[in-house]
């Protein structure tokens, strides 16, 4: 059969993702988050105390910002699993972050609902803003933009995730004018989320 | 009909547990408790509830099939991993009326035997989650969640989990195994949750809008519950509605409304006015319905009939300037992306759907592309150990059934035949993931 396209297997899908990312540093969690690791433990029964390795990476990335190789090994201590088990996790969820990421980490919806209303465009005018490409970070270590899956906010495409929280009803030309406030402003800049509307304006 | 979950969403602090209690909150669950376990089951059975989550199925029978005679404790865990594109029903319902869900979660506590209850929430709801957490903490307070509840000397936890940006994780299985701290992948069935889910310990997994609906059926009845809406459709249901129309946002409607309705009356119609091209009425996995098939019920039975599902109920209304096999490639770019990894007819099959999408969408397309499509779809679907796979098999399925011409003109043409404005004007890096 003729028809054989090249596939890029190293991006196949999620699970041969690069990992892990030693910024040679080693990691232990502050006191506080130490302690907030062990409340949430409580939550599951002595046996499922793995069920707090997503709460744990959570705590992680509070503290450093993204997932090390060390701070892996130092979850597993705590939760009393292997570092590869860790390893496991990291690597399929999306929301951890495996290197340092800009301040502001700014995730345009690009899944169907939101590009019939433009997400493809902001994305591009965001990628003129800010000067990077998708999944880079600026020089200035300010910004990461990102293209992400559908984000569960569809009745407010085009919808922009920054760092944690929403920007709703993004129109492309308003994108120049978000960076610049989120340079200005922080997250005060974004809308948040508000709950739906019959009255909302069109977008 | 008038709104029964989404009554005061608008109004300030609905969200409170006084402004809760006020409208007769927890009312319900007091109901509930003054009942044996297996009479709650039975009312939720008679009111014919069916499972919000996408698959349809009645959530009476889902608690019932739970094992009663076991050692282990047992397990509620809600599922509030909202993932479907085109579905944002039960954001809303969390962030404007959390403790609805909290009663739902503690009846089906009671009706099963189970003292703990999990809600599993999506990362991305952060600003919701708080919201919870903060309401949860009032009632524990007040005694409505913990140690003997409302004085009535039973005790039940609630917990809440944050997932962290899986959509496989919003299937049944796939949600205990991350809930446990692993890789959201689905398990072979049987046996099902409610015989060894959570821990191994008997489990019901039960969508956020399907506990939300108990506390009415308890306070009301469910003779009234069913008729709300058609025959083994009860209930108020709440839709979905986004992509090329007027009024996006959630509504909350009886299944006898029709989809025209919903899309025409209630959602303002086609943004601009312009014609509509199709519709997609539950969510992305599941098959389009075009602009002549709209005369119908918009419920679970109604739509199966017209060929497609109701699924989540996320209705994604898409106008002329819709190129379809932009659409197809744009859903499996997300398929591919979502795709855990574990059966490999789904793994290898997405990147290949894609791949062929891509080719035929940048105009690279030769007609034999058409029927390897089909084949490659048709290997999937079927042949995966959860439902993922016929979800990401159906969009290249119905474009193709319903859209062939349009396949056949890029392909002859050597581009896209259906530019439109708001795509985008460069290039598309290629696996910009």
């Amino acid at each position: 059969m003729s028809f054989h396209p090249k596939i890029d297997y190293r991006e196949f899908h999620r699970s041969t993702r690069k990992m892990p990312y030693d910024d040679g540093k080693v990691f232990a969690y502050e006191p506080d988050n130490r302690a907030r690791l062990e409340d949430i433990a409580k939550r599951y029964p002595p046996e499922g105390r793995k069920s707090a390795i997503l709460p744990a990476l959570y705590l992680v990335q509070r503290q450093l910002g993204y997932i090390s190789l060390s701070s892996m090994q130092h979850v597993a201590e705590a939760i009393g699993c292997t570092a590869a088990e860790v390893e496991d996790v990291v690597s399929f969820y999306t929301m951890f972050y495996t290197r340092p990421m800009g301040k502001f980490v700014v995730q345009v919806c690009r899944t169907l609902p939101c590009a019939l209303r433009g997400a493809e465009r902001v994305t591009e005018e965001l990628t003129t803003a800010l000067g990077i490409q998708p999944n880079d970070t600026d020089s200035t270590g300010t910004f990461t933009l990102m293209e992400v899956e559908c984000l569960g906010a569809c009745d407010r495409a085009p919808l922009v995730m920054v760092n944690d929280s929403w920007h709703e009803c993004l129109q492309p030309e308003d994108a120049k004018k978000l960076a610049d406030d989120l340079r200005a402003r922080g997250e005060d800049a974004l809308t948040g989320c508000h709950h739906q509307s019959p009255d909302r304006a069109k977008g | 009909m008038e709104p029964i979950l989404t009554k005061f969403v608008r109004e300030p602090h609905c969200y409170t547990l006084d402004f809760y209690l006020k409208h007769e909150g927890y009312q319900g669950l007091r109901t509930a408790l003054g009942m044996k376990p297996n009479d709650v089951i039975e009312l939720v059975k008679a009111s014919g509830l069916k499972g919000r989550g996408g698959a349809g199925f009645p959530a009476g029978m889902k608690w019932q099939f739970v094992v009663k005679d076991t050692p282990k404790p047992k397990y509620i865990v809600c599922n509030a991993d909202e993932s479907e594109p085109g579905t944002f029903k039960d954001h809303l319902l969390m962030e404007r009326n959390p403790h609805l869900l909290f009663e739902g979660c503690l009846i089906a506590c009671h009706a099963i035997g189970a003292k703990v209850a999990y809600i599993y929430i999506r990362g991305e709801f952060l600003h919701v989650q708080h919201v919870l957490e903060q309401q949860l903490e009032d009632a524990y307070k007040k005694g409505y969640v913990g140690k003997n509840v409302m004085g009535l000397g039973w005790d039940c936890d609630i917990f809440i989990h944050r997932g962290a940006g899986a959509y496989e994780a919003g299937e049944e299985t796939a949600l205990l195994e991350s809930l446990e701290g692993k890789r959201a992948q689905p398990r072979l069935k049987p046996p099902f949750p409610a015989i060894a889910g959570l821990y191994g310990a008997p489990t019901a997994v039960n969508n956020v809008e399907t506990l939300s609906n108990v506390p009415s059926i308890l306070l009301r009845g469910a003779e009234w519950y069913a008729a709300l809406g058609p025959e083994k459709n009860g209930g108020p249901k709440l839709y979905c509605i986004s992509g090329h129309v007027e009024r996006p946002g959630v509504y909350e409607a009886s299944m006898n409304i029709t989809l025209r309705e919903l899309i025409f009356n209630v959602a303002g119609g086609v943004r601009d006015g312009r014609p509509l091209k199709a519709v997609i009425p539950g969510g992305s996995s599941v098959p389009i319905l075009l602009p002549d098939q709209l005369d119908i019920q918009a419920s679970f039975d109604g739509v199966a009939k017209a060929g497609s599902l109701l699924g989540s109920a996320g209705i994604i209304v898409l106008d002329d300037t819709t190129c379809m096999v932009w659409l197809a490639e744009n859903l499996l770019r997300f398929y591919r992306h979502e795709s855990c990894g574990k059966c490999t007819p789904c793994r290898e099959g997405t990147q290949w759907l894609l791949n062929i999408l891509e080719k035929i969408e940048r105009g690279e397309g030769e007609m034999k592309d058409l029927a390897l499509l089909e084949n490659v779809a048709g290997l999937i679907a079927g042949k995966t150990l959860c439902a993922f796979g016929d979800a990401a098999a159906t969009p290249a399925l119905t474009t193709l059934k319903n859209f062939r011409g349009e396949y056949e003109a890029h392909v002859r043409e050597g581009r896209c035949t259906v530019p439109a404005p708001w795509r985008r004007r460069t290039a598309a890096a290629a696996h910009s993931h």
